[in-house]
């Protein structure tokens, strides 16, 4: 509620300015970008990944979940992770996730889900990419955080951060959130972002957040739609230590339910880049 | 004075020139050009009409059994503001008419809608009935640019309604503003009443993943005489709405651009009706004559699902049944021979083509010789030379299934003869059309076949579940 207040104030001073300015300046004001420096202030880039060669994924930055984990990894999820290119590339330019409909290892559909476990994590910082997403009944793509001591203190208890996650059958609306111990799953502490006159499958979004002590600020392109801080979460704060990334195209699952006969398949999660700054 | 008013006309002009160049140099030329548009008025009826002619709703023929007692407005119910449009359908026996329908029509000279992507407008039932028709695009004078929205389920609270434009490009200057229909097929013949508000044409950005189709999406084959010509048809377009739910809507052919891969064969015009041009040139890598082409279209450079592979041949043709060729009168595309046939089925479409659909299959005969006293002549196949047929099996083909055909000439005469060709199952698909070319000489025993009459198809249960299509005897020349 208090990042509300702060959120609107911004907005009244960032307004006031902004007619400030149309007066003195005229028509030189619609050029000015500084109406939306307010969304990040972190600009000193430390890890980028632009996709710009054919192929796999960079190995250094890159590794692969393979399977279906626990109970589709904990989320009754459908599908079969590979490493298959047919699951996981990058083409022009651009890293590709695709779900395919196809009998593989016992599941009914396959996709692909990277992580940069073991190879790189952070504390704290701005962690974007730029996402054109699929779309469709039971297609859930995420852009994630987890807790780099999830192997020492287990999940929730590292933390986990959703930059971004939607559901294809609604396809102009995403979800940030972040799970701890006593707000984890069903209970995460979440807010949702719809685009206005826009869809998130036809063209490509920034997802971000900027992540400091004491707060996680959640944007879409130009707009900054949520803060979390520790006033917020109903549990232990445990985000004050390094994460990792992980990007996938998850098939079914609690949070987004089955396919149907109108999804149409195969459906990719088009990643133009990742970067990250401090 | 007369000097100086020479030095002006001349001044004037190039003045006037100077400025065009110089304005020219700035913005460049394609900015300059301005086309002649039209208002782009987005309201059709908010809680009046806007900008509608006179007469508001121009109603289908009352002769054809519409009823225009049930329009009006209603000023106790509203989504938004004061009046809504009431409509009262009638019961299918009222004597003025058993169904209500009409359109809407821009009174000036047509609305630029180019900047919308959706008509839209919120309807209530007093029942949860179904529509037949909403959409926009007919005038009653062109309706080149008709969209059509067929049976759309009434909620009894207000609920809005999106109907998606294909390319709104195509709409520069557009009448037809809105179109309904409805009866009482959904209600078993009772009576009911919706309302309408505020309908118009909006930008809602939020329509995506357009997926145009032609020819119900499949891809079928025709083989047709050179200065023939076919109709492209099962014109439809589904678009995803915000809510994450697909709608399809009939949509005409001017939203869609057609294109013919070999214009030696064959060319497609707006109206997407193909022509037989020519039979073909010889493929310069191959040296053999390409006479096929490839009919496609896009909407908005989206490609349409769906594809008409035209083969220009030089043939007469006697058709008993095809959607390419003009077909002879039948008296049945199923006897029903009882007791011992169990056969269902006959012709059917099936998305956007017509074919026929043999279910229980045993065997089951097309009879074209005049039963029960009818006047359809049989078949003179005298100087014809080849009978034409596709078969689709809709199960698994084993190899010990069959289908033999049967011609039978002078049918149930005292001079009939037949001849028998038989079709293993080693030569069919499962669920896959093969065509088959038989030489007539092969109905061995087929004497005569000045008078065919029947033909008659028999699986014994083998397979019993078919699919037939252009049926037709043909002479090369």
């Amino acid at each position: 509620m208090n990042f509300k207040y702060k959120i609107n104030t911004k907005h009244i001073q960032s307004f006031a300015a902004f007619m400030v300015v149309i007066i003195i300046g005229g028509m030189t004001v619609s050029c000015d970008p500084d109406e939306t420096q307010e969304v990040t202030t972190f600009t000193n880039i430390v890890l980028r990944d632009d996709f710009d060669v054919d192929g796999t994924p960079n190995p250094a930055i890159w590794t692969y979940d393979i399977g279906t984990g626990d109970n589709g990894w904990g989320n009754n999820e459908l599908q079969y992770y590979t490493d298959r290119p047919e699951n996981v590339v990058v083409e022009n330019g651009m890293l590709k996730i695709t779900a395919l409909q196809e009998s593989f290892e016992g599941s009914g559909y396959t996709s692909a889900r990277i992580n940069t476990k073991g190879l790189y994590a952070k504390k704290y910082g701005r962690f974007e990419a730029r996402i054109k997403l699929p779309w469709g009944q039971g297609l859930w793509p995420a852009f994630w955080l987890l807790g780099d001591n999830i192997d020492t203190v287990s999940w929730p208890q590292c933390g986990e951060i959703d930059i971004m996650e939607y559901r294809g059958q609604l396809p102009t609306i995403t979800t940030g959130s972040v799970h701890g111990p006593g707000y984890s799953a069903g209970n995460a502490i979440s807010k949702e972002y719809e685009l206005t006159g826009d869809r998130f499958d036809t063209g490509f979004h920034v997802f971000g957040i900027e992540w400091g002590p004491n707060y996680i600020n959640y944007y879409v392109d130009d707009v900054l739609y949520n803060q979390i801080t520790p006033e917020d979460v109903t549990g232990e704060w445990v985000f004050d230590h390094e994460f990792f990334i992980i990007m996938n195209l998850a098939v079914g699952g609690s949070f987004v339910g089955s396919p149907n006969a109108d999804t149409v398949f195969p459906q990719t999660m088009l990643v133009d880049y990742v970067r990250i700054y401090q | 004075m007369k000097k100086i008013n020479l030095k002006h006309t001349v001044a004037l002009p190039l003045l006037g020139l100077l400025c065009i160049v110089i304005v020219s140099c700035e913005r460049g030329f394609s900015d300059d050009v301005e086309l002649a548009t039209f208002p782009n008025t987005a309201e059709i009826f908010t809680d009046a009409p806007v900008g509608l002619t006179d007469e508001f709703f121009i109603s289908f023929d009352p002769a054809g059994g519409a009823n225009t007692n049930g329009f009006g407005t209603d000023d106790t119910e509203a989504y938004e503001g004061t009046t809504s449009i009431r409509i009262d359908v009638p019961t299918p026996n009222d004597p003025d008419g058993g169904f209500i329908g009409g359109i809407f029509r821009d009174r000036g000279e047509g609305r630029d809608l180019t900047g919308y992507d959706a008509l839209t407008f919120w309807a209530k039932g007093s029942t949860t009935a179904t529509v037949g028709l909403f959409g926009f695009g007919t005038d009653f004078i062109q309706d080149e640019h008709s969209v059509q929205l067929a049976n759309t389920q009434l909620s009894t609270d207000w609920k809005k309604y999106v109907i998606p434009i294909p390319d709104p490009s195509k709409l520069v200057q557009e009448r037809g503003m809105f179109i309904f229909s409805a009866g009482t097929e959904s209600t078993g013949g009772a009576g009911y009443t919706f309302w309408i508000d505020e309908i118009r044409f909006e930008r809602l950005g939020t329509i995506g993943q357009p997926r145009p189709e032609i020819l119900g999406g499949q891809d079928q084959t025709a083989q047709s005489n050179v200065d023939t010509t076919v109709p492209i048809i099962g014109l439809k377009y589904t678009a995803n709405l915000s809510n994450g739910q697909d709608v399809t809507v009939t949509a005409a052919s001017a939203y869609f651009d057609f294109d013919s891969s070999n214009p030696f064969v064959a060319s497609v015009n707006d109206q997407g009706l193909v022509t037989v041009v020519g039979p073909g040139e010889i493929d310069p890598v191959t040296g053999m004559v390409d006479n096929t082409s490839v009919i496609t279209a896009s909407v908005a450079g989206q490609l349409a699902e769906g594809s008409l592979t035209i083969e220009a041949v030089n043939i007469d043709v006697i058709s008993i049944f095809s959607d390419v060729f003009a077909n002879v009168a039948v008296d049945n595309y199923n006897g029903f021979y009882e007791p011992f046939q169990t056969t269902l089925g006959g012709a059917v479409e099936e998305a956007g083509n017509n074919v026929i659909t043999y279910t229980d299959f045993n065997f089951v005969a097309i009879e074209f010789y005049g039963r029960d006293g009818s006047d359809v002549p049989p078949v003179d196949a005298t100087e014809m030379t080849h009978l034409h047929i596709d078969i689709r099996v809709n199960e698994i083909v084993d190899a010990s299934d069959y289908i033999n055909i049967s011609l039978h000439n002078n049918f149930t005469q005292a001079s009939e003869v037949s001849g028998t060709f038989a079709i293993p199952g080693t030569s069919l698909a499962s669920n896959e059309w093969v065509e088959f070319d038989i030489p007539l000489s092969d109905f061995a025993g087929l004497t005569a076949r000045d008078a065919v009459g029947m033909m008659l198809f028999v699986s014994d249960g083998t397979i019993a579940n078919v699919s037939l299509d252009n049926i037709y005897f043909y002479a090369e020349n």
